[in-house]
């Protein structure tokens, strides 16, 4: 069991692979998310008011919206890691556009599980189709999930290029598919953007912000951990490169019964 | 360039209706799915006719990723794909040609699709215009979108199932689009088809031009 | 370990050694394997390189990456002028590879496949006929669907596909395998014709007796470096220079 306070980093990049990815910034952090969540938590469900249509529902509105936010920041810097990684070959974006894939898509999927639950009270139905932003957020949700699903076949250069292509054609793609589903249909029933329209009470306005400010946070803290891991994964490979040609270049001594060289 | 891209259609369609398979298999199958949601839907005339758009674009789509896997296919088997880099045709070109090899073929499904749905669904359309615009443009971009992805997946193990989840999701605005396209020329809703077809040449444009620019990646580190 | 001394005669009795294939310390990967690792080597012109080793030495690998279609990890490595890291796509054109596999279209006829193998490379398709002539392919074969053919059969027209495009280096993986007799022949003398012609030829192969007159030298690879490098018995055009 790993002592979970390692102070060295893995940035340090020492030829021993540290024993955690967590770090005294992580820890710190970890633990300012930690309360963010309770403070949320506890201000979201006692402290702010009901709305008069929606009751208590409109809770689900304080993990909803800052989840769906941080997906598209996720998916955002996948799409710029993807653009670095095929342009500068930089390793550090592909470990970036990884990281943030994974992550986006865990944000995704509470954005999708909370927007469900949140109409299904409201609007009496658990899936709504006119809801343009929720029918997008599916959408590039299962793109994601393909992403994912590729860059799981392999962990060479390839894979990186195939992943971070997959990437660009999300990213170019989904203006299209937001403008196709809003096309769809001419009204939707999807909450109007509530943070503009100044409409909130200043205690649901203050729980919103703080939530997400938290998730923000929380998505900081997630990165930098995977991040890690990405990290250390690729210095485990390069190490083992020098490795590989070693013993590699060791199968010439093995096959000691092959004659060098044809003599005539 | 344009020379490379004839070359290489005509050698993809010549592979194709040499070998027969879209006319034995891929042409019987799409009438079948018709069939099939007929028996699905209980020869409800009205629903039918309400579906009719729906049916055809998703029977279109199966189509689709079965054209891709078979376009992608002839150049994997035997190293061609290298065979391809060495004699230095353009990557762009070799997309280019395999995406209109694939729309051709595409085209000649939704033919008999077409056929298929006015027999047996009572279509009746309204707007011929729409309905064979809507076809073309969406077609070239079901393509592109396919060719690329196709060539992405082409070194990958398991390429046939993870194609469909790569490929699906980005062809939902086309779905979306063409349906609408179709029931406004089958004079089934009343929307406004050439709108949406404007989006879906927009979705065409995209691919293309993305298609273009990544291919070349694809077959140098793939 | 530099080669013979091949050189190419200048003007008034100066000479100049143009390597073909220039590699120092190459490493190659294939996903995360090295199949290449360090791979020293120089190849001049018209020389007719035996390249042998045993099974998963590398070979294969190192035609693959002489043809332009391998980006070196690390290392020099250059063939014909070009420098692989940067120019790969450059080299392509004037190099010719004979694989494992064959790279024929197989519901295409044979006149198809190589008619678009020719256009494919900018190639002149008068080139064809007289190719598949070379290669011995009866007449009754030229419309046949590749798929159709035996296997030797299939490898003639690969053959051909090479010969149609002149290429400057030649790069044959195992041209032998799958051949009958009169094949191998014909690849024998299709190697010694490209070198009087001026291309340089490297060739892999296990058929040591065949190939030890043909070549000028031999290198050994295995464990993907070069272990051995020495003259061979042939002469293959550089007699023509002295």
């Amino acid at each position: 069991m790993t002592q979970p306070i390692a102070p060295q980093a893995a940035d340090q990049g020492s030829a021993d692979a540290p024993a955690s990815t967590g770090s005294r910034a992580t820890m710190g952090l970890g633990l300012v998310v930690l309360v963010g969540v309770v403070a949320v938590v506890l201000l979201g469900f006692f402290g702010a008011p009901e709305d008069d249509q929606q009751r208590d529902a409109v809770r689900m509105i304080f993990v909803h919206v800052p989840s769906a936010l941080l997906t598209y920041v996720a998916f955002a810097t996948t799409a710029l890691g993807s653009v670095m990684w095929l342009w500068k070959r930089s390793v550090w974006w592909d470990i970036v556009a990884h990281s943030a894939a994974e992550i986006g898509v865990m944000f995704c999927g509470l954005t999708l599980v909370t927007g469900s639950i949140w109409g299904r009270p409201t609007w009496n139905t658990y899936w709504d189709w006119g809801d343009v932003r929720l029918v997008t957020t599916l959408i590039l949700f299962l793109i994601m999930v393909g992403y994912l699903s590729v860059r799981s076949m392999g962990d060479d250069d390839a894979t990186a290029t195939r992943a971070s292509i997959i990437g660009l054609i999300a990213a170019v793609n989904l203006p299209i598919v937001n403008r196709s589903v809003e096309w769809w249909f001419d009204r939707t029933l999807h909450q109007k953007s509530s943070l503009t329209d100044g409409n909130l009470e200043d205690l649901t306005l203050f729980t919103l912000v703080l939530g997400i400010v938290v998730w923000g946070l929380f998505f900081t803290w997630a990165m930098i951990h995977r991040f890690r891991i990405g990290w250390l994964e690729r210095e485990l490979r390069s190490g083992d490169l020098h490795e590989a040609i070693a013993a590699r270049r060791a199968e010439a001594l093995i096959d000691g019964h092959f004659q060098s060289g044809a003599s005539s | 360039m344009l020379a490379d891209i004839r070359l290489v259609a005509a050698k993809d369609l010549r592979i194709e209706f040499r070998s027969r398979v879209t006319v034995s298999q891929v042409i019987p199958f799409a009438g079948l799915v018709l069939v099939l949601f007929g028996f699905a839907l209980d020869a409800n005339r009205p629903v039918l006719e309400t579906a009719t758009s729906g049916l055809f674009w998703v029977t279109v789509m199966f189509v689709a990723t079965m054209a891709v896997q078979r376009s992608t296919a002839i150049e994997t088997s035997d190293g061609a794909r290298r065979a391809l880099l060495l004699a230095g045709v353009e990557p762009a070109a070799v997309f280019v040609g395999k995406l209109i090899a694939v729309a051709v073929q595409l085209l000649l499904v939704e033919l008999v699709l077409v056929a298929g749905v006015v027999v047996l669904y009572d279509a009746r359309i309204e707007s011929w215009g729409l309905l064979v615009s809507t076809c073309v443009v969406a077609t070239i971009g079901i393509a592109a979108a396919g060719s690329v992805l196709g060539a992405l997946v082409a070194g990958v193990r398991a390429r046939e199932t993870v194609l469909p989840i790569l490929l699906l999701p980005i062809l939902a605005p086309v779905l979306i689009g063409a349906t609408r396209a179709f029931d406004d020329a089958l004079g089934s809703v009343a929307v406004d088809g050439w709108a949406w077809l404007g989006l879906l040449a927009g979705f065409g444009v995209i691919n293309v031009v993305l298609g273009a620019l990544a291919y070349g990646v694809l077959l140098e580190e793939t | 370990m530099v080669g013979p001394t091949t050189v190419e005669a200048g003007r008034a009795g100066s000479v100049r050694w143009v390597p073909i294939v220039r590699l120092s310390g190459v490493v190659a990967l294939l996903g995360r394997f090295p199949a290449l690792a360090g791979i020293d080597l120089e190849v001049g012109p018209r020389e007719i390189v035996l390249v042998q080793g045993p099974n998963g030495a590398g070979k294969s690998t190192l035609l693959r990456l002489c043809a332009g279609l391998l980006r070196p990890e690390s290392g020099e490595a250059e063939v014909l002028g070009h420098d692989l890291r940067v120019h790969r796509a450059a080299v392509r054109r004037s190099v010719g590879l004979l694989g494992h596999d064959t790279a024929l279209y197989d519901d295409l006829s044979v006149v198809e496949n190589l008619r678009f193998w020719a256009l494919a490379s900018r190639v002149e398709e008068a080139g064809v006929g007289p190719a598949i002539e070379r290669l011995g392919l009866p007449s009754r074969l030229h419309d046949v669907a590749v798929g159709k053919l035996s296997a030797g059969q299939r490898r003639r027209v690969a053959l051909a596909a090479v010969v149609v495009r002149r290429p400057q280096l030649w790069l044959l993986d195992e041209p032998h395998a799958g051949l009958d007799q009169g094949g191998r022949d014909l690849v024998d003398q299709l190697v010694t014709d490209a070198a009087h012609d001026g291309a340089t030829v490297m060739l892999a192969s296990h058929e040591l007796d065949r190939t030890v007159d043909l070549a000028t030298r031999h290198i050994t690879v295995a464990g993907g470096t070069v272990t051995s490098d020495s003259p061979g018995g042939g002469t293959g055009g550089v007699d023509d220079v002295g």
